[in-house]
């Protein structure tokens, strides 16, 4: 069963992430939007989500130190057990207030604001749902697991970031996850599940943060040429090279 | 020098009398897909008037286009790069749906399912973004006519700017049509607000597009154009903007707006200029100086350098003899009666405007004074400060020089025309006045009144050897990706790209014949008559049976 769960389902999840970001690339380039509704209604907006997307930047850092840095290192730089917690908490803290305090906003304003509600499609819905899930999950573990200790104090450095890595490197350890506590692996498992969906919703976005902008000329020239990407021109009128 | 080539327009406002052909055709051709329902690549304004969107000139509060820095260098008036990166979560100078108008149908159905009554049924507004009832307040063109205007004219950017001096009382009114379309920049503000990099401006044509696979919804163009021309599409969720018919121009056909055009006063042409030279001029210090500086950056298509450089550019034999025969090119550097709109933006627009000298022939009419004398129409020029501040702070930053020139020109052009019309001599000191001779004067009303079709759109098709991709029909695309049944899932229009071409809006075909506001709820449960066999009852042949209860 752990096996399954923790080896099995993160490797589909894993794929279906992969593949399927290929596919909608190839496929549906049209689609690929933030699909923003700020015409719509911009008050709510304007407050929730800088403080989501804000919010989600810094849980994202987080977790990439809290998951990709073995413990080792930090303890050879001499960073101690407790200051790294400390730090890690109460950043983690305010991250993931910021942003699920954004969210509720958000999800307020898109049940609450008649045109946005009907911009709203299926797989909006499904992916609010896991999202918040997960993040709430995130908010759990971080209060009940790190500061309450409820059930035990835990060492995710130890567990979920080992097991995380050796996922990550193709030798999946589930019995590091199976020890970790119940919130830990509910988190991990939605956060999979969020994966699968993500290349089917409009989260494909992310992946089309616009750093290029800082380097680029600010006017692009383009030929005509260059355009017929959707256009491949038929066979026995290939374009003469110059 | 760099030379490049540059597809423009030229209206001449005079002739203009606010009838939407051009908006209402434009619509039909390009924007009458869900999601653009409030989107009119054409629009016509009243002036005095807020515009559309509603005070779009005020760029204090929009912060469209460039800005010259206490360095002397240009910056986009909206923030630079990192500040666009930081704001992209939520844009703070994108304009509500309110500030264009939330756009509406009438619900005709109740007046034909109606029951017999005492009372005549009535179509109500339905809104087309939230499907509900709504109260119509706004729209692209509510100030028509001056229509209201006591009310909201004083709103109006560019009255306030001299208005210390104007009461708007509707005696002293005077008023004139705007018709805008993208200004198809040479340094398009637009462009440069993309953090995707999706809006481009073409190397051949000088056409600014918007790359429907690569934009990604950010919002940013649409506060960083001065002009308010690029939209927001709420069903894609992308970004569209109008694209000088470029389909049509490819084949060497003019726009549909300027096609349809009942005045008949649009002029189509190319321009060549010099692409160094368009920052430096972009960053004139003065406002008043960015008039002339535009059009030093025009290149004289007759000179030799300038040919040959054309030619090492790359540019086609017979698009040089276009230039050349360009009514741009005589209308703004010739006779250099068109003026560009709102320089100060520092965009380098290339849709210039003949400045409308009916304002000043309507009151030397009203005063019963020969309309069509020289000394009157002179001395109303110089005597009605408040149109002519009101033109210059559309076309030249505030300046009233040119303005008074042109206006100066158009009227000489009247008075020496009357002459020869009446059969009288034509009196070689009118021309004279202006600063013309009386050949140019001549050609310049030919050119003005009575141009014919290929005078007035001068455009060489785009060439052979590509032939295949400008073909119009979209032969390799099946039309059916468009609104395919991926809808549901990641919005309207999600699919396989496809090209944009008249053919392929399908959509255009859905919507006439959803029975639902915006997008029908049971398009894919229907059976095309024209397939049915004839023989039973597949499936939604007949629409869902209400059930009984
Ligand atoms: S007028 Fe057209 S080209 Fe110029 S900035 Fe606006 S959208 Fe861009
Ligand atoms: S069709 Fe021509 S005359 Fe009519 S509103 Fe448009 S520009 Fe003016």
């Amino acid at each position: 069963m752990n096996e399954f769960l923790f080896v099995v389902v993160p490797y589909i999840c894993l794929t279906t992430f992969v593949v399927g970001h290929l596919w909608r690339y190839h496929y549906d380039k049209f689609g690929w939007t933030t699909r923003s509704s700020q015409l719509y209604e911009n008050r709510l907006l304007r407050i929730g989500s800088p403080l989501f997307h804000f919010g989600m930047l810094g849980v994202v850092g987080g977790h990439i130190i809290g998951l990709l840095v073995p413990q080792s290192w930090t303890d050879a730089v001499r960073i101690s057990e407790h200051s790294y917690h400390v730090v890690a908490v109460t950043g983690g803290l305010l991250a993931g207030a910021a942003a699920l305090a954004g969210m509720v906003i958000l999800i307020y304003r898109r049940r609450t604001v008649g045109p946005v509600f009907s911009a709203t499609t299926r797989m909006d819905k499904v992916m609010y749902a896991f999202l918040a899930v997960v993040i709430v999950l995130g908010m759990w573990n971080t209060i009940a697991g790190s500061i309450m200790t409820i059930g035990g104090e835990y060492n995710y450095r130890e567990g979920v970031s080992v097991w995380y890595r050796s996922f990550l490197a193709f030798q999946p350890d589930a019995s590091l996850m199976a020890s970790a506590p119940l919130g830990f692996q509910l988190h991990a498992l939605a956060a999979f599940g969020l994966f699968a969906l993500w290349p089917f919703t409009r989260l494909v976005h992310v992946f089309s943060a616009p750093v290029g902008y800082l380097t680029r000329p600010y006017i692009v020239y383009r030929t005509r040429d260059e355009q017929l990407g959707s256009h491949q021109p038929r066979r026995g009128w290939d374009r003469i090279s110059q | 020098m760099r030379v490049m080539a540059q597809m423009a327009m030229v209206m001449n406002l005079d002739k203009c009398i606010g009838c939407h052909t051009c908006s209402v055709t434009c619509k039909q051709a390009w924007t009458n897909r869900t999601g653009t329902e409030y989107i009119w690549f054409n629009n016509v304004e009243t002036r005095p008037g807020l515009g559309y969107p509603r005070t779009y000139e005020d760029q204090e509060k929009w912060k469209g286009g460039w800005e010259r820095n206490k360095r002397g260098r240009l910056v986009l008036k909206g923030g630079g790069r990192f500040k666009k990166l930081l704001t992209i979560f939520s844009n703070p100078k994108l304009p509500s749906i309110g500030e264009y108008y939330e756009p509406w149908t009438y619900d005709y159905s109740t007046l034909t399912d109606a029951p017999a009554q005492e009372h005549t049924p009535v179509a109500r507004p339905k809104s087309l973004i939230s499907g509900n009832d709504m109260k119509i307040e706004w729209s692209a063109n509510w100030d028509d006519d001056l229509g209201g205007s006591t009310a909201t004219a004083h709103r109006d950017p560019m009255l306030q700017k001299i208005s210390d001096k104007v009461k708007f009382e509707f005696e002293q009114t005077f008023m004139f049509y705007l018709p805008r379309i993208c200004e198809h920049c040479l340094n398009p503000s637009c462009a440069a607000s993309c953090p995707s990099g999706a809006i481009y401006k073409r190397a051949e044509d000088g056409i600014v597009l918007v790359d429907q696979d690569k934009c990604r919804g950010w919002r940013m163009c649409v506060s960083g154009c001065p002009y308010k021309k690029v939209y927001f599409n709420h069903k894609t969720g992308k970004a569209e903007k109008c694209t000088f018919c470029f389909p049509r121009i490819e084949v060497g056909l003019p726009t549909v707006c300027s096609e349809t055009c009942v005045g008949r006063l649009r002029y189509i042409g190319l321009m060549l200029y010099d692409a160094d030279k368009v920052l430096e001029a972009a960053s004139t210090e003065d406002d008043h100086g960015l008039y002339e500086a535009q059009r030093e950056v025009f290149l004289d298509p007759f000179d030799p350098d300038v040919m040959r450089e054309a030619e090492k550019a790359g540019i086609a034999r017979d698009w040089i003899e276009a230039a050349q025969r360009s009514p741009i090119y005589a209308l703004i550097n010739t006779y250099k009666v068109a003026l560009p709109l709102h320089p100060e933006y520092r965009t380098m627009p290339m849709v210039w405007y003949i400045p409308p000298l009916s304002p000043v022939v309507d009151v030397v009419q009203e005063t019963g004074e020969d309309a069509e004398d020289k000394g009157n129409l002179f001395a109303a020029i110089d005597a009605l400060r408040i149109p002519i501040e009101y033109l210059a702070e559309l076309f030249t930053a505030g300046d009233v020089g040119p303005v008074d020139a042109v206006l100066k020109k158009l009227a000489a052009m009247r008075c020496y025309m009357r002459d020869i019309n009446m059969g009288r001599d034509p009196d070689g000191t009118i021309p004279a006045a202006v600063g013309m001779s009386e050949e140019q004067m001549y050609d310049m009303y030919r050119l003005l009144a009575i141009a014919k079709y290929d005078e007035r759109y001068v455009i060489p098709p785009a060439h052979a050897e590509q032939a295949h991709s400008l073909e119009e029909l979209a032969t390799e695309c099946s039309v059916s990706a468009y609104g395919g049944g991926q809808q549901d899932l990641f919005g309207e229009g999600s699919g396989v790209p496809t090209p944009i071409a008249v053919e392929n809006f399908q959509m255009l075909q859905d919507r006439q014949t959803a029975d639902t506001l915006a997008s029908p709820a049971d398009k894919g449960a229907r059976v095309n008559l024209l397939n049915w066999d004839g023989k039973g009852s597949p499936a939604g042949l007949f629409p869902p049976r209400k059930k009984d209860s």
